[in-house]
């Protein structure tokens, strides 16, 4: 296993956000958490890249190290995970360019960076006809490509995705998981977690079900697509 | 006619001094400014980051005028004083982040607050204990030549302090605009908690930025004592209060703002001085601060910012 969770806990003061969750990845996979708002999606990933504290006795690893003695910044410089966050977050009074050579700020591989920002604008040609534009004057989708952009240029042994669907066209939508296929092509295993339930349970060939902070249900995408409580729930069947 | 050939000359003097005294006010706001863009952080300590700047400046200065005032020329000293002095005090920066904000990062911005001033304290007493109540004398680190130019008189230092100013200023710009530790500063002025994400670690931007503000404070502090040759513990005190208000004025977290907010202050303060007599020249200048920033609230340049301050 690539990545291990176990006993995963997280709150936010006295907010509960996740009760002790175990999940895993293979290096390669795409694996998928799908839940309602406020289940827990997006706090798993923050622990995971160390941007909320996990509680003692959590238990975070990836490729046998403890991602608990990293900081956010080493998790993606030293360990290779990125993470692509909730609401795009990208830096709105930087160029397209300049967000994208910030993301390779404790990379030393200058010719390697070179190439991979060549490949990033092969992958969303709309980024490249904008490269010296401000970020923030990008569309919705648009922003959302440079996020992706910018998370596969600072890291990408694993990546962890946001709601990367959230605000897109349903074109968008399919553009934007063809470029995330093709990411994962490359090597790169990607975590995704989503309220688009139906498109991510598409997209992952596994999936985990977040309900309340606890994972509930676990299997192959197809069997979660086919089962009767998540059709209920979550795919509005 | 007559009162024109006088005025002209008396004005250009003014605006000379003017130029100078913002000059000060420029640089040493930009320190403050830069730690509240980055950082969202008012490092009240800078005032007194500038009087140890100073200190240091002095000691260097004074070391290297007894050592070498025969063999090397003045230019020389002045820039081996300035560039081993910025390089001192920036540790000073260094040392504020890392022993007096990095522990209360998480902490409400009141317990950051009154860390600043408790250490602008601490420096103030240091210096007091250390070298007691006596004031020094600041050396002059060049001959002072006067010009006298269609009546406006002025020295090489005056111009030397305006340019050298000009030009901290000018390559603190492109520092922050074409190097990667400067789009980091631009980044987290945007959206500080994602940039963790890029592999920018907050534990060398947050030093770096109070080292660089520190660095420029000191520089400003061996300008101003070729222009005021007298040290006191307390210098730091009202004119870190200034390069507060300039920074709010030029806008938080604009250095374009706060270079710019520090030459108004001087220009209002000189030319108050002209007109009014010189006790009342605080009053009237910040009543006249006061009254811009009832109109601008926001200052000169209000921030671009991301209003995602949460995860
Ligand atoms: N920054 C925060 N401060 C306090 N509570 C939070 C914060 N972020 C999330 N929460 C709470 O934690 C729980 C899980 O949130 P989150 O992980 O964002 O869910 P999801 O991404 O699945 O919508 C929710 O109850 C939410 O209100
Ligand atoms: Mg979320």
């Amino acid at each position: 296993m690539q990545l291990t969770v176990k006993n995963l806990k997280v709150s936010y003061g006295n907010i509960k956000a996740l009760h002790g969750i175990d999940f895993s990845i293979e290096a390669g996979e795409i694996l998928t958490i799908i839940g309602a708002n406020g289940a827990g999606k997006s706090t798993t990933l923050r622990a995971i890249s160390r941007m909320v504290p996990a509680k003692p006795g959590s238990v975070l690893e990836f490729e046998g190290e403890d991602i608990l003695k990293y900081n956010t910044d080493k998790v993606v410089s030293k360990l290779g995970i990125s993470h692509v966050p909730e609401g795009r977050r990208i830096f709105g009074n930087l160029t397209v360019t300049e967000n994208l050579i910030l993301a390779c700020f404790a990379r030393k591989d200058a010719d390697q960076i070179v190439k991979d920002r060549k490949w990033v604008f092969d992958l969303f040609p709309r980024l490249e006809e904008r490269k010296d534009q401000l970020a923030g004057t990008l569309s919705g989708g648009e922003q959302q490509m440079l996020a992706v952009g910018r998370g596969y240029m600072s890291a990408r042994k694993m990546m962890l995705l946001d709601e990367p669907s959230m605000g897109l066209a349903p074109l968008l939508m399919l553009e934007m998981f063809d470029a995330l296929k093709e990411i994962n092509k490359l090597g790169t295993t990607i975590l995704l977690v989503e309220q688009n339930a139906r498109l991510a349970l598409k997209f992952a060939q596994r999936g985990y079900v977040i309900e309340n902070g606890f994972l509930v249900l676990e299997g192959p995408s197809n069997e979660l697509l086919n089962n009767p409580d998540v059709k209920k729930a979550y795919l509005g069947a | 006619m007559e009162a024109l050939t006088e005025f002209i000359p008396y004005i250009l003097q003014n605006l000379i001094n003017a130029l100078q005294r913002g000059s000060f006010y420029a640089v040493i706001s930009i320190g403050y400014s830069m730690v509240y863009g980055v950082l969202m952080l008012f490092n009240f300590a800078h005032g007194d980051i500038f009087m140890l700047g100073t200190y240091i400046g002095f000691g260097i200065a004074t070391l290297f005028l007894t050592l070498f005032a025969g063999f090397l020329p003045g230019p020389v000293i002045f820039i081996a004083t300035v560039v081993i002095t910025m390089f001192l005090a920036s540790w000073i920066g260094v040392f504020v982040e890392v022993a007096g904000y990095r522990p209360l990062r998480s902490a409400p911005r009141a317990s950051a607050a009154i860390t600043g001033l408790m250490i602008g304290i601490i420096f103030e007493t240091g210096i007091l204990i250390l070298l007691g109540a006596k004031r020094l004398s600041f050396p002059p680190l060049m001959e002072s030549i006067a010009y006298n130019i269609g009546g406006v008189y002025f020295t090489n230092v005056k111009v030397l302090i305006i340019i050298l100013s000009l030009f901290l200023m000018l390559a603190l710009h492109t520092f922050i605009q074409r190097t990667k530790w400067g789009m980091a500063m631009r980044a987290m002025s945007y959206d500080f908690l994602a940039v963790p994400l890029m592999g920018v670690s907050i534990n060398v931007m947050a030093p770096l930025t109070f080292a660089i503000g520190a660095g420029l404070a000191a520089v400003a502090g061996i300008l101003y004592g070729q222009a005021y040759p007298i040290l006191d513990p307390y210098m730091g005190v009202l004119i870190g209060w200034k390069a507060f208000v300039a920074a709010i004025l030029g806008g938080r977290g604009s250095i374009k703002g706060a270079a710019l907010a520090g030459y108004l202050l001087g220009f209002i303060e000189i030319f108050v001085a002209t007109i009014f007599p010189s006790t009342l020249r605080d009053l009237i200048a910040y009543s006249i601060i006061l009254l811009i920033l009832t109109y601008r609230p926001r200052g000169f340049f209000g921030m671009e910012h991301s209003t995602k301050l949460r995860l």
